[in-house]
C-alpha cells in the first residue's frame, strides 16, 4: 500500500536532488545576468555627506550605479512596517538605499550593477562615501540609558512598550509566602542559513511583465511588495521561491531592500539582474535575534507553586522595526509555558540600537521566554530544596484543564488559549528517557573521571500554525499525475514529501503520482508564508481539504459512469471502485479526462476515456451550472486561533574543572506536535533545532564592539556548532491531537531550539553549583564565573565581549 | 567576496618562479588555504599570484636519522600519515592532526603555514620547539634560516624580496626524549584557544634532564620556553608536572580575544603543560 501514508516515516522525496547538488537555488538561475553589489555603511551611525562615484565610472564593465537620489515614487519612501501594533508607538524603517543617515554597519548606501560580481565589487571599491560619524548605541543597557538616540526623533530609544497582565501582580506578590527577584541576560545569534539571500529579476519588455526569483519565505508577499513599490499591476509580477537553502526566519522579512532594488534595475536597464548575498553581507545586513535583559520577580508557596510572576524585560530590536514587535510579544505570551500562573504581568520595552535589525529567528522570542520561566522554576527548587522536576510538576496545567485560557493576547491578536496538551505526560516520559533519577549515580561516576556532571531540564509550549490562512490546489491530470500546489514556500523542511503523503492518504493515489509545488505565485497566488511552525498545520490542512474536494468530485463523476451511489465508492491506488466489487472500477485518470467535456483525442488517455463516455443529456448544458471542467479543487484553511505544541528537553553536561570545557553528553527530547504526518521529518526538525539550541547556549554570539562594529562577521569567529559539538539526541513522541484542525496537527519546525539555552544553563549550574545568569556561556566565561561567583556576569558591559 | 583583479602565473622551475616574484606585488601561492580567503575578502590584493605547484622537486618528505625535510608542496595530510617521519619526530603527526579539518589538510601545505607565520598555526611552533629551520631560495641562491631568525611578528618573517621557502627541516627527536601535543579549541578543528607542544629528555636513571614547551595562540611569534628548572633531576614517574605548569604560566604573556581572556589562556598554558609533559615523559621512558 502506498496510499495510506499519514504518520509513516516516508523518505524525503527531495533529498536525492538536494544532497547530490541538483537543487536549483536563486544563484543557479539565469547565468549571464548582470550582477549587483552594494556599498554598505562602514559606520554604525553616521550622516552621509557625499557620494563620489567618478572614479568608479571608468571601470570596464560597470553598467549602472544607484543611490537614494535615483529612487522615485514609492521606492523613495521608507520601507513598510509589516506588522503594526498599537504599542509600537515609534516604528522606524530604513530606505532601500540610505537617505541621509545610516543606522548600522552594513546598511546599503549604493547599488552597483556590472557585467559580473567581480567587477561590481571592483566598482564598489572605487566609490567614496564621506560620512560624519554620530554617537553609537550598542546593547540594551546603552539603549535604556538613552545618553544618545539612535533615531533623532525617538530620544528614549523605545520603539514599543509591550505590556500584558492577568491580574494585580503586586498584590499577589505581597500575599505570596516566598518571593525571589533576579536578573538574566541572553545574547544575540542569527539564523545563518547555508544559502544567504538572493534575487534574480527578468523584465519582459514585450508584455511588460516581471519575473523575480528570490530566496524568500513569503513569495506572494514579495510579489505584492514589488508590485506596489515599483508601481506595477499585480498580474504583471511573478515571484518564485526556487529551492531555498534554509531560512529559519530571516527570509520571512520582506521586502528586503535588494528584493526591490534588483527588479528596479532589471526594469530600468532592460536586462536581467542578479544578486547573491555573501556571508559578510548576511552578517551585517540581514537580521539577528535573541538579545534581552530580563528582571524577574516570582511569588510562590511552600510547595513551590507559583502564585505570581512579574517580568520586566528589555528587547534589543536593532536599528529598525520592519517586522514590528512580534519577537517581544512572543516572549511575553509564550513565557508562561506549560504552567498555570495565577497572576502574571509582563512589560517588555523594545529598544533601538545601532545594530542589525532583529526579526524572528527559529523560536522567535520563545527561547528567551522559556529561559525566563524555566530558570525561575530552577530557582524556586533551589530555594525550597526541592527536586527541579517536582517543582515543575506541581505547576503544570492539568490534562482536564484544556482548553486553557491564559487571558493573554498572542502575536496574531487572538487569545492565548491552549487547545490541548498533556504536560505531565511529557514530564514523565522525559524523566524516564534521560534517567533523571540516576543523576546522582552518574555524578559520582563522572567525578571518578575528574569531570563535574550536571543535569538540567526545560519545558515549553509553542503556539504554532497562526493564521490568517493558507490554501491548497489539487488537480488530477488525464495522465494520472496529481498536481499539488500551495503558496507558502519551502526551505528544505520536506514539504514535497509531507504534502504528498497527505494527498496520497486523502485521495487514495500512489505518492509516486503526486507532484508538489510551493512558493510559486504562478501556481498559487494567495499565501501568508513559512514561519511560526505553520506549514503543516496551515497548508497541510488546506491541501487535505482541497484533496477532499477532488475526491468528492471524482466520486460524483464515477458514480454516474458506474451507475452507483457515490457513498458506495472508494478510491485506492488511483482507481475508483465500488466497495467490495473490485471489477466495477474506473481509473481516477480516466475520471479526470471525463471531467472535461472537451476532450480531443490527443493521447491514449483521452481515447480510452471515450469508452466510458455516455451519450450525454441533450436537456442539460455540457458543464452543469455551478460545476467546472477539470478534476481539481482549491480550498483554504483558516484557523480560529493557533494550536499549541509542547515538549520537554533534558541535557546532561560534563565539565572539565581544569579547562572549564563544557561537553553536552546526553540530550533527551520529548515532543508533542499533535498528529504526526511523518515522524522522520519531525525528528529531523528536532535534531536541527537542538543543534541551534546548543549553538545558542554555548557558541553563538554577535560580538559588537562599542563602536557598533561586528567583530566576528565570518564563520571563522562566529561559532556555529559542528556535528562534533552536537550531542546525539534521543527522542520520544507524545501525540495529543489538536481539536482545531481537520488533521489534528500542531507545528514542529521550531520546537527543537526553544528550550536549549534554558536546559543547558540549568545543567551547567547543576554541575558547577554557581548561578548561571547570562547565556550563552563559553569556557573562558565559566572560568571567570567560578572564580568570582558573585559577579553573575549580568550584564556584560558590551555584549559579546568577555570581560 | 570576490577578489580584486590579480595576475596568475604557474612557473615550471624555481628560477622562473623567482624571476616572477621579483615583480612588485607578486606573492607565492602553494595550498592557498590562508591566502585565498584573504583575497576573497579583499584583505590582500597581490598583483600576481605565482603558483609554485608546477615547480618540480618540492613535493617530497625526506626522512633521515637527523630529521625530517618537508618540501614546499607537501600537504599537511602527507605529513599526518607519514610513518617514517613520525618515527623520527613524533611531534609532526601529533601536531598536524590538530591542523584545521581534512579538507584544509588535503590542500594546505606545511611549509606554507610556516611561511604564513601565523602564531595560531601549529607548525610554526613545532618548527620552533624542534629547533628547526627553513630553506629560503632567492635569486642569489639558497640558504638555511634558523626558526629564531625567521619569525619576526604575526604574519611576518625576515624574508623580503623575491624568495620561496622551499623546505622546512624538523630535527629528529633525540634519544631518551618524548614529545606530546594538545590543544583546546572552541570547536573541533578550530584555531586553538591555546595549544601546547612539549619535549622532555631523561637521563639513564629516568630523571628529567630538560623540558621545553611551545604554545599555540599565545604570544605574537613562536617561542620556546625552558621549563627544566621546575623538573630537573626529578624521576619521570613522580615528577611535579604541575610545578612546571605553574612555571609556564609565569613565562607567557597571552592576549585576550573574542574566544578567550588572557587569564583563561594562561590557565590553559598551565593545564596543557602539565598534561603534555606527563605524556611526553612516558614516551621518553621507552625511546
Amino acid at each position: 500500500m502506498t496510499t495510506k501514508l499519514m504518520g509513516e516515516p516516508v523518505r524525503r522525496r527531495e533529498d536525492l536532488r538536494l544532497i547530490t547538488g541538483r537543487g536549483r537555488y536563486t544563484d543557479d538561475i539565469g547565468h549571464g545576468a548582470a550582477a549587483a553589489a552594494f556599498v554598505r555603511s562602514p559606520y554604525a551611525h553616521a550622516r552621509i555627506l557625499g557620494i563620489d562615484v567618478d572614479a568608479a565610472l571608468d571601470v570596464e564593465g560597470v553598467i549602472a550605479i544607484y543611490t537614494y537620489e535615483d529612487l522615485v515614487g514609492p521606492m523613495a519612501e521608507p520601507l513598510p512596517v509589516l506588522i503594526p501594533h498599537p504599542q509600537l508607538t515609534a516604528p522606524r524603517t530604513g530606505y532601500p538605499l540610505a537617505r541621509d543617515v545610516v543606522q548600522h554597519v552594513g546598511e546599503a548606501v549604493v547599488m552597483v550593477v556590472a557585467t559580473d560580481r567581480y567587477i561590481a565589487e571592483d566598482v564598489c571599491d572605487r566609490i567614496t562615501v564621506s560620512y560624519e560619524e554620530l554617537p553609537v548605541v550598542v546593547g540594551v543597557d546603552a539603549a535604556r540609558a538613552a545618553t544618545h538616540a539612535v533615531h533623532e526623533d525617538v530620544p528614549d530609544n523605545v520603539a514599543a512598550r509591550h505590556h500584558q497582565e492577568t491580574g494585580d501582580v503586586e498584590a499577589a506578590l505581597a500575599a505570596s509566602a516566598h518571593t525571589l527577584s533576579f536578573t538574566q541576560y541572553i545574547e544575540r545569534s542569527a539564523c545563518m542559513p547555508m544559502e544567504g539571500k538572493g534575487v534574480h529579476a527578468v523584465w519582459n519588455h514585450d508584455d511588460s511583465s516581471l519575473r523575480v526569483h528570490t530566496s524568500t519565505q513569503a513569495s506572494t508577499s514579495v510579489r505584492a511588495a514589488v508590485a506596489a513599490k515599483l508601481q506595477l499591476s499585480l498580474e504583471k509580477v511573478e515571484v518564485v521561491a526556487p529551492d531555498v537553502g534554509g531560512g529559519f526566519g530571516v527570509k520571512i522579512v520582506h521586502p528586503w531592500p535588494e528584493e526591490l532594488l534588483v527588479p528596479m534595475a532589471a526594469i530600468a536597464l532592460g536586462q536581467p539582474v542578479h544578486w547573491a548575498e555573501d556571508r559578510r553581507e548576511h552578517f551585517i545586513s540581514s537580521a539577528h535575534e535573541r538579545e534581552q535583559r530580563q528582571e524577574i520577580t516570582v511569588g510562590y508557596d511552600d510547595e513551590g507553586r507559583v502564585t505570581a510572576l512579574d517580568v520586566r524585560g528589555w528587547h534589543d530590536n536593532g536599528a529598525y522595526t520592519p517586522y514590528g514587535i512580534i519577537v517581544p510579544i512572543v516572549t511575553a505570551t509564550q513565557l508562561v509555558g506549560p504552567y498555570a500562573i495565577p497572576v502574571y504581568r509582563v512589560r517588555i520595552d523594545s529598544v533601538y540600537t545601532n545594530t542589525v535589525i532583529v526579526t524572528p529567528y527559529r523560536g522567535a522570542g520563545r527561547p528567551q521566554g522559556c529561559y525566563a520561566m524555566e530558570r525561575t522554576m530552577d530557582r524556586i527548587a533551589q530555594d525550597l530544596g526541592l527536586d527541579r522536576a517536582e517543582v515543575r510538576r506541581r505547576n503544570l496545567i492539568q490534562p482536564d484543564q484544556f482548553p486553557y485560557d491564559h487571558h493573554l493576547t498572542f502575536q496574531d491578536g487572538r487569545p492565548v488559549i491552549y487547545d490541548s496538551g498533556n504536560y505531565e505526560g511529557l514530564l514523565d516520559k522525559l524523566i524516564a528517557l534521560v534517567g533523571w533519577d540516576r543523576a546522582e549515580e552518574r555524578r559520582v561516576e563522572a567525578a571518578s573521571r575528574g569531570k563535574q556532571l550536571g543535569i538540567g531540564m526545560a519545558m515549553y509550549v509553542e503556539g504554532t500554525g497562526p493564521g490568517p490562512y493558507e490554501g491548497g490546489h489539487v488537480q488530477v491530470l488525464g495522465s494520472g499525475k496529481v498536481l499539488v500546489s500551495t503558496g507558502l514556500t519551502s526551505q528544505g523542511q520536506g514539504h514535497e514529501t509531507a504534502f504528498a503523503q497527505i494527498v496520497a492518504s486523502e485521495l487514495g493515489v500512489p505518492i509516486e503520482d503526486i507532484e508538489v509545488v510551493t512558493g510559486d505565485t504562478r501556481r498559487f497566488g494567495y499565501a501568508v508564508g513559512t514561519f511560526a511552525s505553520r506549514a503543516a498545520v496551515m497548508s497541510g490542512n488546506a491541501i487535505a481539504l482541497a484533496a477532499r474536494g477532488v475526491r468528492a468530485k471524482a466520486l460524483r463523476i464515477a458514480a454516474e459512469i458506474l451507475e452507483a451511489d457515490p457513498d458506495d465508492l472508494e478510491i485506492d491506488e488511483g482507481v475508483v471502485q465500488v466497495k467490495g466489487t473490485p471489477g466495477t472500477a474506473i481509473p481516477l485518470r480516466t475520471v479526470a479526462v471525463l471531467s472535461n467535456p472537451l476532450r480531443y483525442a490527443f493521447d491514449e488517455a483521452a481515447r480510452q476515456a471515450t469508452q466510458f463516455a455516455g451519450p450525454g443529456d441533450d436537456s442539460k448544458p455540457p458543464v452543469a451550472v455551478g460545476d467546472a471542467p477539470g478534476l481539481e479543487h482549491v480550498d483554504y484553511y483558516s484557523p480560529i486561533r493557533s494550536t499549541f505544541a509542547s515538549g520537554a528537553h533534558a541535557a546532561v553536561v560534563e565539565i572539565d574543572p581544569t579547562t572549564w570545557e563544557i561537553d553536552v553528553v546526553d540530550y533527551a527530547v520529548v515532543h508533542d506536535c499533535g498528529n504526526i504526518v511523518n515522524p522522520m521529518i519531525v525528528e529531523g526538525q528536532v535534531h536541527g533545532g537542538v543543534a541551534q539550541g546548543v549553538g545558542g547556549a554555548l557558541y553563538e554570539r554577535m560580538a559588537y564592539d562599542a563602536d557598533g562594529q561586528l567583530q566576528n562577521a565570518s564563520f571563522m569567529d562566529f561559532l556555529m556548532p559542528y556535528a562534533s559539538e552536537v550531542p546525539d539526541v534521543v527522542i520520544d513522541h507524545q501525540e495529543t491531537p489538536s481539536p482545531l484542525n481537520p488533521l489534528g496537527l500542531k507545528g514542529a519546525g521550531e520546537a527543537g531550539v526553544i528550550p536549549g539555552t534554558a536546559c543547558i544553563a540549568s545543567a551547567i549550574e547543576d554541575a558547577v553549583a554557581v548561578r548561571i545568569a547570562a547565556m550563552p556561556i563559553s569556557p573562558t566565561e565559566l572560568y571567570d564565573l567560578v572564580r568570582n561567583p558573585d559577579a553573575e556576569r549580568v550584564p556584560a558591559a558590551t555584549p559579546g565581549v568577555p570581560a | 567576496m570576490k577578489p580584486a583583479p590579480f595576475g596568475y602565473a604557474d612557473p615550471t622551475s624555481l628560477d622562473e618562479a623567482l624571476t616572477l616574484l621579483a615583480d612588485d606585488g607578486a606573492k607565492v601561492l602553494a595550498g592557498g588555504q590562508s591566502l585565498l580567503p584573504l583575497l576573497s575578502m579583499r584583505l590582500a590584493s597581490p598583483a600576481t599570484l605565482v603558483d609554485i605547484n608546477q615547480v618540480p622537486g618540492l613535493d617530497s618528505v625526506v626522512v633521515t636519522d637527523d630529521g625530517v625535510r618537508v618540501g614546499a608542496l607537501v600537504r599537511h595530510v602527507q605529513l599526518l600519515h607519514h610513518a617514517e617521519a613520525a618515527r623520527v619526530q613524533p611531534l609532526l603527526a601529533r601536531a598536524t592532526a590538530n591542523v584545521a579539518h581534512p579538507a584544509i589538510r588535503n590542500r594546505g601545505t606545511t611549509v606554507g603555514s610556516i611561511a604564513h607565520a601565523d602564531p595560531s598555526g601549529e607548525m610554526t611552533s613545532v618548527l620552533a620547539l624542534t629547533g628547526g629551520s627553513v630553506t629560503v631560495a632567492t635569486p642569489a641562491g639558497s640558504s638555511a634560516v634558523d626558526w629564531a631568525d625567521f619569525f619576526v611578528g604575526p604574519l611576518e618573517t625576515s624574508v623580503h624580496g623575491p624568495a620561496v621557502v622551499t623546505e622546512a627541516f624538523f630535527p629528529a627527536l633525540p634519544p631518551r626524549s618524548g614529545t606530546a601535543f594538545e590543544e583546546v579549541s572552541r570547536r573541533k578543528g578550530d584555531y586553538a584557544v591555546c595549544g601546547a607542544g612539549v619535549t622532555v629528555t631523561l637521563d639513564d636513571d629516568s630523571r628529567v634532564v630538560s623540558a621545553r614547551a611551545t604554545y599555540i595562540s599565545v604570544g605574537l611569534v613562536p617561542e620556546v620556553h625552558d621549563l627544566t628548572d621546575a623538573l630537573v633531576g626529578q624521576p619521570a614517574a613522580t615528577a611535579d608536572w604541575a610545578a612546571a605548569g605553574a612555571l609556564a604560566r609565569t613565562l607567557v604573556d597571552p592576549d585576550g580575544d573574542l574566544h578567550a581572556s588572557a587569564d583563561y589562556r594562561r590557565l590553559l598554558v598551565g593545564v596543557l603543560t602539565e598534561r603534555t609533559l606527563a605524556r611526553a615523559a612516558q614516551e621518553a621512558l621507552v625511546r
